[in-house]
């Protein structure tokens, strides 16, 4: 008995005085006091020091892309630190790039505030927010994609570009037990604030859309963070534009699309979109209405292997064969691409062939 | 118990009784961090840092305090605690005053604290009854012995990064197997010294 107390109360009080004196620590070395921190020149911050930029960040309501949660691995919370960084951390070295280092980017999760700071980072960002979503809608486009449509809270709306993603998080379920975010586009319009569609394909053992297709039931709440990207409609010219995509990524495009239906933008538009049979053709019905309400707009499928049986009577081969096909003049066009890497990689060499300018080619790989 | 020069601890604890590859303690850190050289160096240089302070600390809280009030079964759970908050205090100390030793060694810190080769250190210091400068040698030649392990072990998997492995075996499966293997080399230096 004697023993037992005397354990307990050495432990406790060894235990407290440590406590104690890291307490007194944390108070006096580890306070760096209030630092300025600048962002984009003209917005100015005073928050605790001590803490890394991307925390800070986070407690000023601004979202920089992380999908690690902030343990540098994966990458993604690159920003611009023009003043009071300090050196670059063997942490950051493996993400950041010859260029980067150069014009000083740093993985905000690793670096912290010690004096004051000034950073650059995308106007959009301060438009990111969280958000906790419902599920109001499953539906099958194909065997092997979803369509989701994610009802945002009463009196939130979301503030998004046509073309831009979210992100999504998967929690942890059965099988996985890490909790991951994946990028998904958005395909709704933006002038409908109050819900966001989502098209997603499905992965084998991908984590995420795994999670979409075997768990995820109506009425479910999840968990969002966006909007990102520089993927979006530019409405700087009224030219022609090519719209390129394949399986899922119709879904910016669909945005794209529907923008400039309520926008009632007068744009030539055409819509190239590959899939390998008729069943992997979906929103077909959506397309054909669209092609009736706006101004200049065609839907032209093509199919990498249709066979007789499937009486497939449009285009046939891959997307670049019918972009080859279709694109005469290189004048005055411009061109949206979303699909998968080895399908831009190709348009991208493939319309720079034909004359298209680089900077009027815009992707979004995945 | 025969008077070891503590040279001769710091030599034994480097080749014949590596803490690695004898004792297989500190192995978490050792397969997690041993991907690329410079960064297990570091990390290496951390846990020597380390593992001298915390040693000298622990020897002294176990013969200043844990002896005299006849505490000494508290060892474990005196050890751990004193371990965990030394690093903490160190992490905010070389941060805020040394910020070219942080840059070195400071964001290895919190991946220490776990490190079972630190624990293990202190607790062969009580059970071989080593004296103050035993114990330095010895927590000295155990980090530079475990620095020596985890480089050579990333030199290795360097080798073999772009290699065809079976799916099972990738990542912490071959590390470990090529862990003892090398174990297997260094059982050739044990028996030269006796240090227990």
């Amino acid at each position: 008995m004697n023993t037992i107390v005397i354990t307990t109360v050495t432990v406790t009080a060894f235990t407290g005085l440590l406590a104690l004196l890291l307490t007194i620590a944390d108070r006096t070395v580890a306070n760096y006091g209030e630092k300025k921190l600048i962002i984009n020149e003209d917005k100015e911050y005073i928050v605790d020091g001590g803490n890394t930029l991307l925390a800070t960040l986070i407690n000023e309501k601004i979202f920089i892309p992380s999908a690690c949660g902030g343990k540098g691995t994966c990458g993604y919370c690159k920003v611009k630190v023009v003043e009071g960084g300090g050196p670059v951390l063997p942490t950051e070295l493996p993400w950041l790039t010859k260029d980067e280092l150069e014009e000083s980017i740093r993985l905000s999760c690793q670096c912290k505030i010690k004096e004051d700071m000034k950073i650059e980072i995308p106007e959009e960002l301060f438009n990111v927010r969280e958000y906790e979503v419902r599920v109001e809608s499953i539906e099958d486009m194909t065997p092997v994609i979803k369509k989701l449509r994610l009802r945002f809270k009463e009196g939130e709306e979301i503030n998004f570009k046509p073309g831009q993603y979210i992100q999504l998080k998967a929690p942890k379920y059965e099988g996985n037990d890490e909790e991951v975010y994946r990028a998904y586009s958005i395909a709704s319009p933006p002038s409908e604030k109050s819900y966001i569609d989502l098209i997603i394909g499905y992965v084998p053992n991908g984590i995420a859309t795994t999670y979409v297709h075997k768990h995820l039931k109506v009425g479910d709440t999840v968990h969002i963070n966006g909007p990102y990207g520089d993927f979006y409609y530019r409405d700087k010219y009224d030219n022609e534009m090519i719209l390129v995509a394949v399986g899922t990524g119709m879904a910016p495009i669909l945005s794209i699309l529907y923008h400039m239906r309520d926008e009632n933008i007068k744009r030539k538009a055409r819509f190239y979109f590959g899939a390998r049979t008729p069943e992997d053709l979906f929103l077909l019905d959506e397309l054909r209405e669209l092609e009736e309400t706006l101004y200049d707009f065609k839907f032209i499928p093509t199919l990498s292997r249709a066979l007789d049986e499937h009486n497939w009577t449009g285009e046939r081969g891959r997307v670049n064969v019918l972009l080859d096909k279709h694109i005469k003049d290189p004048k005055d066009k411009e061109a949206y691409l979303c699909g998968s890497p080895a399908m831009i990689d190709t348009v991208v060499a493939l319309l720079k062939e034909k004359g298209i300018l680089e900077e009027d080619i815009l992707y979004d790989k995945f | 118990m025969i008077e070891l020069n503590p040279l001769v601890i710091f030599f034994a604890a480097i080749f014949t009784n590596n803490m690695i590859f004898s004792y297989f303690l500190g192995m978490c850190s050792f397969i997690a961090v041993s991907n690329e050289i410079p960064t297990s160096f570091g990390l290496g240089q951390a846990v020597t840092f380390v593992l001298t302070f915390t040693t000298i600390l622990n020897y002294f809280i176990y013969h200043n305090i844990l002896v005299p009030l006849n505490l000494e079964y508290l060892r474990f759970i005196v050890f751990i605690i004193s371990i965990a908050a030394f690093v903490q205090l160190l992490e905010m100390i070389i941060e805020r005053y040394f910020p070219n030793l942080y840059y070195a060694l400071g964001i290895f810190l919190p991946l220490i604290t776990v490190n079972c080769a630190i624990l293990g250190v202190s607790l062969f210091m009580v059970i071989r009854q080593y004296t103050f400068l035993q114990s330095v040698g010895f927590a000295i030649g155990s980090g530079l012995g475990w620095t020596l392990a985890i480089v050579a072990m990333a030199g290795a998997r360097k080798r073999i990064r772009n290699n065809k492995l079976l799916k099972g075996l990738e990542g912490p499966g071959i590390t470990l197997i090529i862990t003892g293997l090398m174990a297997l080399a260094f059982v050739g230096f044990s028996g030269i010294v006796q240090i227990q």
